[in-house]
């Protein structure tokens, strides 16, 4: 078993109106020093199969075809096991 | 003319597409997201809704039903296309219109009628409008907030694929885009919802145009033969 994390986040430069109203949410409760906030998703995947190099070829397909939308959205993995 | 409504797990603007298509005089079947023959039709409406419950992404698990992949070849075939609302974000998911689109800007779920500008009347969707004519068709999203990046919407300017703007921008989309087409102008994508403003009942009927207009396409190409 090998287990993966991936990351997705709004690509730089794309408005994230998320993030934006949780910084705002922050300001407002006295949290000044918050610059920049970006959300993004958090997905925890446990992959049956011990090959580590195939496991991250086949999760790098999976996040170009389903995961992230590299339209507006960046991805990061990580794999562990 | 045979009018197809596919219909997704979430779907909710189907029958308002269904309808809409009857108010024309014309032929409509509803078809389930798992068919996989699109043969009998000459065009299929995306409806609006929340397929598959917009996990993930909204359209983003839809695109991969088995009917888009008949959407895509009906698509090349050149059948006309229309997705509407979440029937557009599918259509972007899948690849068959550029860009995608975001939240709104406001963080907010929007539903009102808005002021719509017909920049390109020389589609098979737009025809019966007439050139930068205002009309008044309503929106319902919580992400239709439409990104490209700048490269794109050069493409979409100089091919003329930007088919409505909005007059006053409801969501924060770039360049005001309501609603674009594909380079050939088969296949359009639009957040606002003409299948609600197909009657006076309904406030407007400034919608209905693009369904006759669809029809007019496809009597010009369909009866010519019979007519010479």
């Amino acid at each position: 078993m090998i287990k993966a994390t991936v990351y997705v986040t709004v690509k730089k430069g794309v408005l994230d109106p998320q993030g934006v109203a949780v910084q705002g949410a922050l300001h407002s409760i006295g949290f000044q020093e918050v610059e920049s906030l970006r959300i993004g998703k958090y997905m925890e995947l446990t992959l049956d199969t011990n090959d580590r190099a195939e496991a991250e070829e086949r999760l790098k397909a999976m996040c170009e075809k389903l995961l992230a939308n590299t339209v507006v959205e960046d991805y990061r993995y990580e794999l562990e096991g | 003319m045979k009018f197809a409504v596919l219909v997704f797990p979430g779907s909710n603007c189907d029958i308002d597409c269904y309808k809409a298509v009857e108010e024309i005089g014309e032929s409509v079947d509803y078809v389930w997201h798992t068919a996989t023959d699109l043969s009998a039709y000459d065009c299929i409406l995306v409806p609006g809704g929340f397929s598959y419950g917009d996990y993930l992404r909204c359209g983003a698990i839809s695109r991969f039903a088995p009917v888009m992949a008949e959407v895509a070849k009906a698509a090349e075939q050149g059948k006309f296309i229309l997705g509407i609302c979440n029937g557009f974000q599918i259509l972007t998911e899948a690849g068959l219109l550029p860009g995608a689109l975001r939240r709104n800007e406001s963080m907010k779920f929007r539903c009102h009628d808005t002021v719509l500008k017909v920049v390109n009347n020389d589609t098979p969707f737009t025809r019966e409008y007439g050139k930068n004519e205002e009309v008044i068709i309503p929106i319902a999203h919580g992400e239709g907030n439409y990104y490209c990046d700048e490269e794109t919407l050069e493409t979409l300017k100089r091919n003329n694929q930007i088919v409505f703007t909005y007059g006053d921008n409801p969501n924060g989309s770039i360049a005001d885009i309501a609603g674009i087409c594909n380079e050939r102008g088969n296949v359009i994508g639009m957040m606002p919802h003409p299948e609600r403003a197909v009657n006076t009942l309904f406030g407007s009927e400034d919608g209905k145009r693009m369904f006759t207009s669809i029809l007019k396409s496809w009597r010009d190409s369909h009866d010519t033969a019979s007519i010479s």
